[in-house]
């Protein structure tokens, strides 16, 4: 299957599942707002173009926010993980040699430890300035604080078991693809 | 010049995240404002047709309790039947009446429009509800929803085939209340918190609540009627630095399995609306 076609049922298959299931699930406690979808974006291809990358972003919030009627609202904390996703991973990965052999992120062509910093920060720094705009509409710094901690926790378990139910195949850049 | 493309080149990536962020910023500032200006009906229809397509199969799971909801619904309605309460030796009738004018002269005030839930959320800061009924079947903005237990929210938006509701679980949502026992007026709001408890402000400490009282939406409001229900007194909290009780209200309605719900067109709502909005001249 081809990178650009895999992509886009993940894309569809992301949101669907985010709206349908995550969002339908009642709340086990206020701070506790189970989000997966900006998975997505950590999954994309090494070589992807920046501007691209920062569009993408856009879209997936903006569709996401589209179902729950919040324009805007998961829009800005995707774009803001877009635009700093290349510069983590330039600090992560030693350059010339992962980023030359495997197609995208993953434990698999990162190594456990690089990899769970990079989707610990980036989920961390989505629901931190995703809270934040909530809570500059609405204001209260105790729903704030514990939001994001709870939030970015089951957000990081999810990810753990996306990572063990899907067993990416870390595949290797061929000169054919 | 040629330095501004230069400066533009360099930091394009920078400039497009600005960019991005900033338009993010502008929709969700002007969309919590307005409801209405970045919302544009074909996306609604959108998101309004998938909603619609997924709920058709949930629903399957669901029909039980749909069924009890609504056979409970029957029972009370055919209860409250004017055939019902025929008095012994007078031989008079009464029915209600469903035509505009009566033959007496008294035009309907409120009309009852049923229908469907396609789209919800109770998880968010500000929740809406989708309905598969638009502009075509004559919803109109302002109409109040209520469900089959108590009122649910506020149409804030219509397409030409669906909906969309500000559920009462919105922090900016405002209906007003009064208690069913002496009519104290109050207003209800949402904290945020949980979505089973609302919030009901501006109660005087001289009135005499007490737990599990009702509270029943008021005669001020212009797009509720009068009496329907909102939900119970759960709890009481007297602030002694204010002289207004703020109190916690279960709701009747279970936000969490809304299906079905009515929307009640006030046919005086503009005129009332226009009138009140109105600044009055210095006499």
């Amino acid at each position: 299957m081809s990178i650009l076609l895999k992509n886009i049922i993940r894309f569809v298959l992301l949101i669907l599942f985010q709206v349908f299931i995550l969002n339908q699930i009642p709340p086990l406690h206020q701070f506790i707002v189970p989000y997966l979808y900006f998975i997505y974006i950590l999954w994309l291809p090494f070589q992807i173009n920046r501007f691209w990358l920062l569009v993408i972003g856009f879209i997936l919030g903006l569709s996401l926010d589209y179902f729950t009627g919040t324009p805007g609202l998961h829009a800005a904390p995707c774009v803001l993980i877009a635009y700093i996703r290349p510069f983590l991973l330039n600090l992560l990965i030693p350059k010339e040699t992962t980023e030359q052999s495997y197609i995208e992120p993953g434990y698999k062509s990162m190594g456990w430890a690089p990899y769970a910093l990079y989707a610990g920060v980036l989920t961390f720094i989505h629901h931190f300035y995703l809270v934040l705009i909530e809570w500059l509409q609405f204001g209260d710094f105790v729903y704030f604080i514990g939001k994001v901690t709870g939030t970015t926790a089951i957000s990081l378990l999810m990810i753990s078991l996306a990572e063990m139910l899907f067993n990416r195949k870390g595949r290797l850049r061929t000169n054919a693809a | 010049m040629k330095n501004i493309f230069l400066f533009i080149r360099r930091y394009f990536n920078f400039l497009s995240f600005l960019l991005l962020q900033v338009a993010a910023i502008v929709m969700l500032s002007s969309a919590s404002k307005t409801h209405d200006s970045f919302f544009s009906s074909l996306a609604n229809e959108v998101t309004g047709s998938i909603n619609k397509r997924y709920s058709g199969f949930r629903e399957y799971f669901t029909l039980k309790e749909t069924n009890r909801v609504l056979s409970e619904e029957n029972a009370r309605l055919k209860n409250g039947l004017p055939s019902n309460f025929l008095p012994v030796n007078d031989g008079k009738t009464y029915f209600l009446d469903t035509l505009t004018r009566d033959t007496l002269g008294h035009y309907r005030k409120f009309t009852y429009l049923p229908a469907r839930v396609v789209g919800n959320t109770y998880t968010l800061q500000s929740n809406f509800i989708t309905l598969e009924r638009g502009t075509e079947q004559g919803v109109k903005k302002g109409m109040a929803v209520v469900g089959s237990a108590g009122i649910v929210g506020v149409v804030v938006e219509t397409s030409s085939n669906f909906s969309k509701v500000m559920s009462l679980l919105h922090r900016n949502s405002k209906v007003s209340a009064m208690l069913k026992k002496d009519h104290t007026a109050g207003s209800i709001e949402w904290d945020g918190n949980d979505p089973s408890y609302l919030t009901l402000k501006n109660v005087t400490k001289g009135a005499k609540i007490n737990k599990g009282d009702t509270v029943l939406t008021s005669t001020y409001s212009s797009n509720f009627p009068s009496g329907l229900r909102i939900g119970t007194i759960a709890e009481i909290d007297a602030d002694p630095a204010s002289n207004f009780y703020t109190l916690k209200i279960k709701t009747a309605t279970n936000f969490f399995s809304i299906q079905y719900v009515y929307l009640i067109e006030n046919t005086r709502y503009i005129e009332q609306v226009q009138l009140e909005t109105n600044t009055p001249k210095n006499p």
